[in-house]
């Protein structure tokens, strides 16, 4: 008798959740507009925060995963995802893999060394030449002459420098070590640049910014590095680098942007191949002299010009998707400070409407409102 | 009987010829069987899917990936193959097991002990509770508490201890990071504590009590009468621990969260390590280019899938022996 009735609500549970499967999938499938994207982690919070505030305005879906640059490239090529998402720009290579591509510059990143020196704050100065001095070890104390010597008046201590980077696979890794190996010939030649290096072997890994972040703050005279909007978040100590007019720059949003600003001057056109950009912008390449911070980079969306490569795009999709991206370079913009991500300038925003216009369906301009 | 008479005759002769052939039971266990088949499935599934992907970096690199020590996936030079070798890894691997075995086996011991002989049983219900609490808590828990409450409490209070006193032995020198070696073993010996003394319990409560009754009846102490049961039951132990190094060698999110990260072939527990675990969770996520790359990585899961089969069956073998050793000594009684 009671096992009856445990049965009976047994199989009232099932039938329900199998119902409750059932109206979930219909709801979802009846949407009008579900658009996907994958890619990198960094500007994941800001593009998710930018698709609920969509899905608020306009009642269309877009999902976005985080599944870090390189998958997103890949899928993206692999036309499974209808926009990719990246922090360096896609290498030649990659480019000729996936015909067609537009780069968009969605927000900027830096990356800011920071430190944990007892009685300092934020504010040392540093070359991109010691930096890496410093991460390959041949700098091995606070008080070497070269760091006294670009810091007049700061009492560096007769310190070990205990080293701390990321030990997961990163493009926070590839736009530093990129910065590295541009500004000291020996670590170009030994480390080189890549999401993961052979790092020397007494120093310690962390995984992600939070690991990164916790080893430099748990390890007196540690230096580490890690994304401008988590150093900001977590209040570490974090210095000044010099740049290529020769001033030691704060990493702010300001000087981030102010390089961004610099670098758009150059920026190639939307659909062609964006692998001089590189990995973070070497503003040796621009000539007028700016105030810009030297380990910046822009995050970018990418899509097909010709929206009907990938399978199941219809006018209305890729209205809407050409509608959030607009949006999002827009409007969008409004929410990056709150999550401490730096707005994108004017000429970047210009440069983008230049390259979202491009954007066709069945050969037709799908953009024609603005 | 009663109920016959509403089953319609032409059931009554199929259950008559199927009878003892396709009853109820004969069903039940051929379904039971071949659920059981499964698991020679998915482990040959397994075993095939990580060979085939890891073949390429095998071809490659050859016996050199189990000695090599430096581990460079994107060389500067572009024109040079990417250096992978395995061996810090499997160095940080085993040190970090031993640790934990080290540490946490005699823990282990002692509160299997005295649940099972010592504890009053209120006392037991409420102690055991808690143990069965601390393997349900995920790994990437161990691994939080481990950076925020473990690290600066061994970095700045027992590591020093430690070197001020045994710092003449090599494994005690050096410079005291908080992310290190040793710190990755002891958060692996909390983490198979219950492993270990759960089963360990189980084992000395199954201990007769005949055995028990016996030895206090010539007059031994509470803790000749612990030996005996250790003694009984020491096949069951040895299988315990097997057990807990079996999840100490395939532990990942912990240990990536304390051990430092570094690919590095160290002498002194207080130096950064890796272990084979740790660089896939490390490295995998964002492996795309080159194949090689992934192929070693998947290299390094199959060092890790040995390395469980040979702690797996030396632990059967162990038991086996053991066991044999028991039925031999009685049947010479």
């Amino acid at each position: 008798m009671n096992y009856k009735i445990v049965a009976y609500i047994e199989a009232i549970v099932l039938i329900a959740v199998i119902a409750g499967f059932a109206v979930y999938a219909l709801y979802f499938t009846s949407q009008p507009v579900r658009l996907s994207g994958a890619g990198a982690t960094f500007p994941a919070p800001l593009i998710q925060k930018w698709s609920a505030e969509f899905k608020d305005m306009t009642g269309m879906q877009v999902n976005y995963e985080g599944i870090g640059s390189g998958g997103g490239v890949k899928q993206f090529t692999d036309k499974t995802v209808d926009f990719g998402a990246s922090d360096p720009p896609m290498q030649d290579s990659e480019f000729s893999a996936a015909p067609g591509t537009l780069h968009i510059p969605v927000t900027i990143g830096g990356v800011v060394v920071v430190y944990n020196i007892t009685g300092i704050s934020s504010g040392l100065n540093f070359t991109g030449e010691l930096i890496a001095d410093i991460f390959r070890q041949n700098i091995t104390k606070w008080n070497d002459q070269r760091l006294v010597a670009i810091n007049p008046g700061t009492a560096l201590p007769d310190a070990q420098i205990v080293v701390c980077h990321r030990s997961d696979s990163s493009g926070t890794t590839k736009v530093f070590t990129s910065f590295l190996s541009d500004e000291n010939a020996v670590w170009n030649t030994t480390y080189g640049a890549a999401n993961v290096i052979s790092w020397p072997t007494q120093t310690i890994g962390g995984k992600g910014n939070p690991g990164v972040a916790a080893a430099v703050q748990q390890n007196q005279y540690s230096i580490g590095y890690v994304e401008l909007s988590y150093a900001l978040q977590s209040n570490i100590p974090y210095g000044k680098v010099q740049n290529a007019a020769g001033k030691f720059v704060e990493p702010t949003g300001e000087t981030l942007a102010s390089a961004a600003s610099a670098v758009s001057l150059v920026l190639p056109s939307g659909d062609s191949s964006w692998a001089s950009v590189g990995s973070y912008f070497n503003l040796h390449d621009v000539e007028e002299p700016n105030d810009g911070y030297p380990i910046t980079s822009f995050s970018y969306v990418l899509v097909y010009k010709e929206l009907n490569v990938r399978t199941g795009m219809t006018l209305g999709k890729a209205r809407a998707l050409t509608w959030f991206l607009w949006w999002a370079i827009h409007d969008g913009q409004h929410y990056a400070s709150g999550l401490s991500y730096v707005p994108l300038p004017q000429t970047v925003v210009t440069h983008n409407e230049a390259t979202l216009r491009m954007i066709t369906f069945n050969g037709e301009q799908v953009n024609n409102w603005a | 009987m009663k109920t016959n008479k509403k089953i319609p005759a032409f059931l009554l002769k199929l259950r008559r010829i199927f009878k003892g052939r396709l009853s109820g039971d004969s069903a039940f266990r051929v379904a039971t069987m071949l659920i059981a088949c499964n698991i020679f499935v998915i482990l040959g599934l397994m075993l095939y899917n990580i060979i085939q992907n890891s073949r390429l970096s095998i071809q490659t690199y050859g016996v050199g990936f189990l000695l090599g020590t430096t581990w460079q996936p994107f060389p500067p030079n572009p024109n040079v193959l990417p250096s992978f070798g395995a061996l810090p890894l499997i160095w940080g691997t085993l040190v970090t097991s031993a640790i934990a075995l080290f540490l946490g086996v005699p823990v282990s011991l002692g509160i299997a002990l005295a649940l099972s002989e010592f504890a009053p049983k209120r006392f037991n219900y409420i102690v055991s509770f808690f143990v069965e609490l601390l393997s349900a808590i995920p790994s990437v828990i161990y691994g939080l508490w481990g950076i925020f409450v473990l690290i600066p409490f061994l970095q700045y209070n027992l590591f020093p201890i430690l070197q001020a006193t045994l710092g003449f032995l090599p494994i005690f020198q050096g410079t005291i990071r908080g992310p290190s070696v040793l710190t990755g073993g002891i958060v692996l010996a909390i983490m198979i504590i219950p492993t270990v003394s759960a089963i360990s319990r189980d084992i000395f409560a199954a201990v007769p009590n005949s055995q028990r009754e016996a030895i206090i009846a010539l007059g031994a102490t509470r803790w000749e009468k612990a030996r005996i049961v250790m003694s009984y039951g020491r096949s069951g132990v040895i299988g315990a621990i097997m057990l807990g190094l079996g999840r100490a060698v395939g532990e990942t999110m912990a240990v990536t969260m304390v051990i430092g990260n570094s690919f590095n072939m160290f002498t002194s527990l207080f130096e950064p390590g890796s272990t084979l675990a740790s660089i896939v969770a490390n490295e995998f996520t964002e492996a795309s280019s080159p194949p090689v790359y992934i192929s070693a990585l998947m290299e390094v899961g199959l060092i890790l899938f040995a390395l469980a089969i040979i702690v797996n069956a030396s632990a059967r073998l162990i038991i086996w022996r053991s066991t044999r050793k028991v039925k031999e000594a009685e049947m010479i009684r």
